[in-house]
């Protein structure tokens, strides 16, 4: 997991005492702009609480008259700009906020889409099948033996097949057009559609998942007798070539899979990572 | 428009008592980030939160924010009573979850998706019991 070191620049359009409220429509449209370029922003009015302020520093927009006035936080802890915006235009407002905000880096709308997979832990049942599935590594076990999503900067965007394996229906990914994986209540007829279609997956290379979820002798020498590698590599080609083939998944997530040697050995180290958490759970 | 107040009056006291009073925190996503949540019925919330006459925050996108564990998800679970306008409420719930920073069990969500603009901004602006 990566932390974000380029966090926007908190900018607070202040219309209390010693501004001039500005009209409501050059209000929307200067917080549209700021919004559509990335920056978060307060509108500090009255009738609901703001979120407290945090470490960084507070860039304060209000129709001061040309006489911004100097702030200073009595904590000591966050420095306070202020910029007078009186009879400016939304596209100027953005471009004295850019101005202001001068060379500090940050994350911005359209060059990157924050696609990742979300566990809902209100219906997963740590099963584990998604470590076993996804090739890139996103998934990992916690230090409580818990599946959670370890590397989303790994996921492949816009390919969700991983929440189409899941048994429970747990794994969202928010920004998906359709429901239940983008988080879209699920009802009793979808959550036995998403079994269905599971139950194919494991036909299809899921045999590594029913062999850890049943380790009864039987079970383990069934395991044994269907399971070889060069099979279970090619299964889960087809299991991938089928979710392309169907629209489900991007063409170019096939593109990028690791080689079959990288294959296997995450297959390994996944199963073992999914057989240690199982037995300590 | 009415007439300002000698700017002389703004002070940080002032500032951080108008930030941090009222009862519920308005919350916005703007989903900038990629374009799921349909344009009119996000603009259209945003300007009823404009038009009235309610402090609120707002966001680029949540899902940006969760990506990289952005510290400001804590604050905003830490706000108490909350009211956001986003998307599907288990999305969001599993958002600041995976984030480290779950929402209060009370917190309301709105779905933008799915719900009419004067639903949300209703929901949103309602008066505090």
């Amino acid at each position: 997991m990566i932390t974000h070191t380029h966090r926007p620049l908190r900018v607070v359009l202040y219309e209390g005492n010693g501004s001039i409220q500005l009209p409501a429509e050059a209000r929307a449209k200067t917080m549209m702009a700021l919004l559509d370029k990335g920056y978060t922003v307060t509108r500090s009015g009255q009738g609901a609480s703001a979120m407290p302020h945090d470490d960084r520093s507070l860039l304060v927009l209000g129709a001061f008259e040309g006489k911004a006035p100097a702030l200073e936080d009595a904590t000591g802890r966050i420095s306070i700009d202020t910029r007078d915006i009186t009879g400016l235009e939304p596209d100027a407002i953005v471009a004295l906020v850019d101005k202001s905000r001068g060379d500090k880096t940050m994350n911005e709308p359209g060059k990157w889409k924050p696609w990742f997979p979300v566990i809902d832990y209100s219906r997963c049942t740590n099963c584990m099948q998604c470590l076993s599935f996804c090739l890139f590594d996103v998934y990992g076990v916690s230090e409580d033996n818990k599946i959670q999503v370890q590397n989303n900067d790994n996921c492949k965007t816009n390919c969700p097949a991983c929440s189409r394996v899941c048994p429970e229906v747990a794994i969202m990914f928010p920004k998906y057009q359709a429901g239940p994986i983008n988080g879209d209540e699920i009802n009793e007829k979808e959550a036995g559609r998403e079994k269905i279609k599971v139950d194919i997956s494991s036909l299809l290379g899921g045999d590594i998942y029913s062999a850890l979820k049943d380790r009864s002798a039987a079970a383990k020498s069934r395991f044994s007798k269907e399971r070889s590698p060069d099979k279970a590599l090619d299964e889960r080609k087809k299991c991938l070539t089928k979710l392309v083939g169907d629209g489900f998944i991007p063409a170019d997530v096939l593109a990028s899979l690791p080689s079959t040697e990288e294959i296997l050995k995450k297959a390994e180290i996944a199963k073992a990572k999914a057989a240690a958490a199982l037995a300590g759970r | 428009m009415r007439t300002a107040p000698p700017a002389a009056t703004l002070t940080a006291t002032f500032f951080k008592r108008a930030l941090l009073s009222s009862p519920a925190t308005i919350l916005y996503c703007r989903c900038a980030y990629a374009q799921v949540v349909p344009t009119g019925v996000k603009n259209d919330v945003l300007q009823k939160l404009c038009d009235s006459s309610a402090s609120f925050e707002t966001v680029s996108d949540l899902c940006e924010m969760a990506a990289h564990r952005d510290p400001r998800l804590s604050a905003i679970a830490a706000c108490g009573k909350l009211r956001i306008a986003a998307c599907y409420p288990r999305a969001v719930k599993g958002l600041f979850e995976q984030a480290g920073s779950p929402l209060p069990a009370d917190a309301e969500i709105l779905n933008m998706r799915t719900q009419t603009a004067q639903e949300i901004a209703d929901a949103l602006l309602k008066a505090d019991p």
